[in-house]
């Protein structure tokens, strides 16, 4: 299947933002894309350049029109894009272990997700803490990452009433996707398991502990490693 | 140094401290949250000598009431909300010197949406993530990153000094909040969700404001917007004053707290100038959408930002 497009989409967004669309699925190779070319905008330092946010398929660029016109930006990260091809994607390549508590009042849906599947709750647990995901983004609440994609066999709708409250660090499957909630929120993802770490925090830079470009990998835990660790953090 | 500023007897609708945004944290699933009447924000802040940036309170539907625990001037903009000091009317607008002891308290609005008040030196909270405006699903900025509380103390900086003479704006720098608005949208980015017929009642239509609408996002009543499917889209993010379509057909605009990226097709993005003035829609207020070029749309910012550096230049001094 063709997933990124022939060449990249360059929609205007209002009075004063610019989307690079790369494709319109799911896709690694369509997200890499994005975040290649947002790290070197961002090297590139263009001018009048305020922000970008990239997202699985396109990266939007904010610009200040006092600064710079649209159509020289727009050749410029042409020029930019052209060049991608090859180009390294990120300054750290880390691998970060999540530990988590599966089932339980920490994951109230591992029930209803195991038996969707036919499985046993430790299978689902096994399932989803067996392979390593990538971060495709960062969205929804300060600090989500958008991880993928989870296996075949526990992928899962998302609930048909969505909670009016989510605990913090509750670790959720949505479709082929899973992700973490960072702080308490509505949500309707299917929640799995929790997290003691803490997922964003106003002091550091960058805020989120996780970030597009970091391989995560769920470790299971027992609820006494989840309580120290809560300590801890 | 800080200064006491006063106490708040009543919180009113739904009070929060906002500058002009939190930029640069989108990436990490932050909104921009701000003002959202930038225009009515920034005159406050002149009003009262300060920087366009500084914090103020911004009131939503029903004033709170406020005990000032020492002098202060203030200026206060936006919807007319029928204010009164010890139950004296006073005047939106201009700069009011208030003294200790008085207490400010407002009606409820029968036109536009939110009030500002401004204070001299700017209303004291922790700057976080480079911003001193409130976002509640996040629970940081503005005040402890909530909405104002019965009992909670406001502190203001202790300006270098008070102003010597007062400012008031002229008229016709005051807009008018007639519960009618013309919307100008740019197309996009996801057009190609939809049919041609649902383009034209996105552009015919008259909308209603509902209930359901606060600083996420207003949640519209109207002609149901056809899509070519029903499947959404794969997520991307989602820039203030975006239109979303979700499948029922009903047009959401998002506003500065909305969610930073969204599976919904976007129809189009409403103008940075006319974003603003969304600030002042109200339930029930009704919405037509005009289509505007993406190059008409950024001449128009550039001249909304030129008007808007030179609002100071507009008061007329007056004695306070």
């Amino acid at each position: 299947m063709q997933t990124l497009y022939q060449s990249a989409k360059y929609l205007p967004v209002g009075d004063n933002a610019l989307l690079v669309e790369f494709g319109s699925t799911v896709s690694l190779d369509v997200n890499r894309r994005v975040h290649v070319l947002d790290h070197v905008i961002s090297k590139a330092k263009l001018k009048g350049v305020k922000e970008c946010v990239p997202t699985y398929r396109s990266l939007l660029i904010y610009y200040d029109p006092s600064e710079t016109s649209y159509e020289p930006l727009i050749f410029k990260i042409k020029d930019l894009e052209a060049k991608l091809e090859g180009s390294s994607v990120f300054a750290h390549e880390r691998v970060l272990e999540v530990p988590v508590v599966y089932g339980n009042e920490y994951g109230p849906d591992l029930g209803y997700v195991s038996r969707y599947h036919g499985l046993h709750e430790e299978e689902v647990a096994q399932l989803h803490s067996g392979r390593d995901y990538t971060v495709y983004m960062i969205g929804f609440v300060a600090g989500f990452p958008y991880l993928g994609e989870v296996a075949g066999e526990i992928a899962t709708p998302r609930l048909k009433t969505p909670r009016l409250r989510v605990l913090a660090g509750s670790v959720g499957i949505a479709e082929k996707q899973t992700g973490i909630y960072p702080c308490e929120s509505p949500g309707g993802w299917q929640i799995i398991g929790r997290t003691p770490l803490r997922l964003f925090d106003i002091e550091k830079r960058p805020p989120a502990l996780i970030l597009p470009g970091d391989t995560v990998r769920f470790r299971p835990v027992e609820k006494e490693e989840f309580e120290n660790l809560s300590r801890d953090e | 140094m800080n200064l006491k500023l006063c106490e708040v007897a009543k919180p009113g609708f739904f009070t929060t401290v906002q500058d002009l945004g939190r930029f640069g944290f989108q990436r990490y699933g932050v909104p921009v949250s701000g003002a959202m009447d930038t225009y009515a924000f920034t005159a406050a802040n002149l009003l009262v000598g300060n920087k366009p940036n500084d914090a103020c309170l911004e009131i939503t539907l029903i004033g709170p009431k406020l005990l000032f625990l020492s002098e202060a001037q203030i200026a206060l903009t936006g919807a007319a909300f029928y204010p009164t000091v010890n139950e004296e009317r006073v005047a939106c607008w201009q700069t009011l010197q208030v003294h200790k002891g008085e207490a400010l308290s407002f009606g409820s609005s029968q036109n536009g949406c939110r009030a500002y008040l401004a204070v001299r030196g700017g209303i004291n909270v922790p700057v976080v993530l480079g911003s001193r405006s409130t976002y509640g699903r996040g629970d940081f900025g503005g005040f402890h990153g909530r909405r104002l509380n019965a009992g909670d103390l406001l502190e203001a900086h202790e300006s270098t000094a008070p102003l010597a003479s007062g400012f008031w704006m002229p008229t016709e720098a005051v807009p008018e909040y007639t519960g009618e608005l013309l919307v100008e949208v740019v197309l996009g980015p996801q057009t190609d969700c939809f049919t041609e017929r649902g383009l034209e009642t996105f552009l015919s239509g008259v909308y209603e404001v509902t209930t359901e609408s606060d600083r996420m996002g207003y949640r519209l009543e109207g002609a149901e917007v056809e899509r070519k499917d029903l499947m959404d889209i794969v997520s991307d993010a989602i820039p203030v004053g975006a239109i979303q379509v979700p499948r029922n057909g009903k047009p959401i605009i998002l506003m500065r707290d909305a969610q930073s990226t969204g599976g919904y097709p976007k129809i189009a993005v409403v103008t940075t100038p006319d974003v603003s003035r969304l600030g002042q829609v109200k339930p029930r207020d009704r919405i037509r959408f005009s289509k505007v070029s993406p190059s008409k749309a950024r001449e128009g910012l550039l001249e909304h930002l030129k008007a808007l550096s030179m609002l100071k230049g507009r008061l007329v001094e007056s004695e306070l």
